[in-house]
């Protein structure tokens, strides 16, 4: 890493697997990176690549059948101390304290993630009074002032409404505003615009922005869309069936992409200012079944340097490609 | 409503005029119908033979109504649809039930969720044969030969037509769905956000399909969709919606380097590049879309509009040809410069 700072979350070598009675499903299989202070790193990939479950995995909120298997979650404290998050009891006092506490998660559903039978106020509120000692009248207002940096209007009345009340964009503010109501340092955004039409999908991106540059928070954005992450993030981890193909700053990505998985994403996907109605170069096949996993590297048979022998045979490990960037492909090792 | 060039308008397949489609909302013991959804509030445009107009805008604007109406598997409120059918002209919105079959066999509909839209007690055959026995083509084998053509068409291997749905991934399924809706070869198609519910690998290889089919079949595509990358992708022309109304209906080239409704530029605007260099200053909309039950009066952009003035919230705007075929609704369109996509990476 170029960056002399040293990382606020630092994860490696994470395996969660979901141990079911048709098999186990290797969901993160070895995703190894670092969330840096005040940074924005982008987690993209398809579905089932495993990028839900790795945010899952460093809150320890992992449904069951799911467990960690085996890695380290290195997240360093506000007081200077580091925390292995993995060795943590998943219900334990301190696991408790830095969810919602040193760590804030954001939904991708804003209407399923609400209950729809308390008011948001009474949602904003508990997530102060567990994190802060103070009262219920001093959480309401902390909770009116959360409700307003994230661009409510009205905030006073808009408390005690209930979130079926709020269109998609508001309650997805609101969400944001339940997850920063304890300050926490780093800022997991699960999908945070899916969900979203474009025009609410750019105000809400834009309010990340302004609240990071506010509050110096690290924000780690899980996303399949690439031109989401191409605006907001720092450094970006591109995920393929539960490993990191390949890991660096977003330039080189977009720019000069080395694996083949990421390359071929790039390609196929339509932009708003490349040529219309031309064939669009895709990728071959679909994204395995997870009980299907393919030997050796996950991505070998749709790839298109697949060399026999190798690829289907060995595991590829992420070696550095360049400065501050690293892919894991038999090409470059 | 202006005519638009002979030229532009010589072989039009589909022509809807002054659509309409209001949903009654109705309260209390009796169900008296107090208001009304406007999600189709005036809508006109045309489609040419072979051509792919897309018609886009965000969730609750209408398109999909709009594509219900003309295929009316809803019956419009008002306004015409007309399919011209060999030299005769059938307005798809007044026609009597008992002939609307024989319309249907001409327009046939793509749907957005590969997995809830095909049966899953059904094989292949049966959902890709289905249209050709409710119409009475053929016998038996020779309705199985055209369902393994179509089959072939979309790039499915026939032998898995025994097989059911659950058995192929979501793009295979998309294909199925495609395949269904080819099989009484129709000259309309309506694709209602074909391509949303895939991953951006497999997308691709939808889009390519069906511009592979546009080519081979000579079909005229009417596509719905939200997401204006593909849109621009795939289109001829676009026609941008909000609130129930067409704002703009321009050629995809020039919708997109010069629009000329101030929605249609800040939806461009709105759109994230995959392209980190270019991280330029978005038009960020403040507020939320007017909801259809209470609409504003004039312009339903106006609460929005930086460029709003006093006529805007009075008048509704009527849709008039500025450009060869570019029609804008909006007050100001002759005398705004607005700024399109930057049409070029560096």
């Amino acid at each position: 890493m170029p960056d002399a700072a040293k990382p606020l979350l630092s994860v490696r070598n994470l395996k969660t697997c979901f141990f079911q009675d048709e098999g186990t499903t290797q969901a993160v299989d070895g995703a190894s990176f670092d969330v840096f202070p005040g940074k924005t790193l982008g987690i993209v990939g398809e579905s089932g690549c495993g990028k839900s479950v790795t945010a899952q995995s460093i809150l320890r909120i992992v449904d069951r059948p799911g467990r960690i298997v085996e890695g380290e979650i290195i997240l360093s404290r506000a007081d200077g101390s580091e925390v292995d998050v993995v060795k943590l009891k998943a219900n334990g006092r301190e696991i408790r304290a830095i969810r919602g506490g040193d760590i804030g998660l954001i939904f991708q559903e804003p209407m399923t993630s609400f209950s729809p039978v308390h008011t948001v106020g009474t949602q904003i509120m508990e997530a102060v009074l567990l994190h802060s000692a103070v009262g219920r009248k001093e959480a309401r207002l902390r909770g009116i002032e959360a409700l307003r940096s994230v661009g409510i209007p009205k905030p006073e009345r808009r408390i005690d409404e209930y979130s079926f009340e709020l269109s998609g964009g508001l309650r997805q503010r609101a969400m944001i505003a339940v997850a920063l109501a304890s300050n926490p340092r780093l800022l997991i955004a699960d999908e945070p615009t899916t969900a979203l039409d474009v025009t609410t999908q750019a105000q809400i991106l834009d309010l990340l922005r302004k609240l990071q540059q506010e509050r110096g928070m690290a924000i780690m954005l899980i996303t399949h869309n690439l031109g989401v992450v191409a605006e907001m993030a720092d450094d970006v981890v591109v995920m393929y069936l539960g490993r990191v193909v390949e890991q660096g700053k977003v330039d080189d990505i977009f720019h000069d992409p080395k694996h083949p998985y990421t390359k071929a994403l790039l390609q196929s996907i339509p932009s708003i200012d490349s040529t219309p109605r031309v064939k669009l170069p895709t990728i071959s096949g679909s994204i395995p079944h997870p009980f299907n996993r393919p030997t050796g590297c996950p991505f070998h048979p749709r790839c298109e340097s697949f060399k026999p022998g190798r690829c289907d045979t060995e595991v590829p490990l992420l070696k550095p490609v360049g400065e501050g960037r690293t892919a894991s492909c038999f090409l470059y090792q | 409503m202006t005519n638009g060039d002979a030229v532009a308008r010589k072989s039009v397949l589909l022509d809807v005029k002054g659509l309409r489609k209001y949903f009654p909302i109705r309260r209390g013991l009796l169900q008296k119908t107090v208001g009304h959804v406007k999600a189709v509030d005036d809508v006109t445009f045309f489609l040419n033979e072979g051509e792919t107009l897309s018609l886009v805008g965000e969730s609750g604007c209408g398109k999909t109504t709009t594509a219900r109406c003309i295929l009316r598997a809803i019956t419009p409120t008002s306004g015409e649809v007309l399919l011209s059918d060999r030299g005769k002209v059938l307005d798809v919105a007044t026609i009597p039930k008992s002939e609307l079959r024989l319309l249907r066999r001409q327009m046939q509909m793509i749907f957005q969720d590969p997995f809830s839209s095909l049966n899953p007690r059904m094989t292949l055959l049966d959902i890709v044969g289905e249209p050709l026995l409710v119409h009475g083509v053929g016998n038996a084998k020779e309705r199985i030969d055209r369902v393994v053509e179509v089959l072939r068409l979309v790039g499915l291997r026939p032998e898995y037509m025994r097989r059911y749905p659950h058995a192929f991934s979501g793009g295979q399924r998309q294909r199925i769905g495609i395949a269904r809706a080819l099989a009484l070869n129709p000259r309309l198609i309506v694709a209602d956000e074909p391509v949303s519910a895939l991953d951006v690998s497999v997308q691709a290889q939808i889009l390519n399909l069906l511009l592979e089919l546009q080519d081979k079949l000579g079909l005229t595509l009417l596509f719905v969709a939200h997401d204006l990358s593909v849109v621009k992708h795939i289109s001829e022309r676009v026609a941008v919606m909000y609130v129930g109304r067409i704002v703009e209906t321009a050629p995809t080239a020039e919708l997109f380097g010069s629009p000329r409704h101030p929605y249609t530029e800040a939806l461009m605007s709105a759109v994230p590049i995959p392209n980190p260099r270019l991280r330029s200053e978005r038009i960020v909309l403040q507020g939320e879309v007017a909801d259809p039950a209470n609409t504003p009066p004039g312009c339903h952009f106006h609460p929005r509009c930086k460029y709003a003035q006093t006529v805007c919230r009075e008048k509704a705007p009527v849709q008039e040809e500025i450009a060869p075929n570019h029609f804008v609704s909006c007050h100001r369109a002759r005398e705004l410069t607005l700024r399109g996509v930057a049409s070029s990476i560096s």
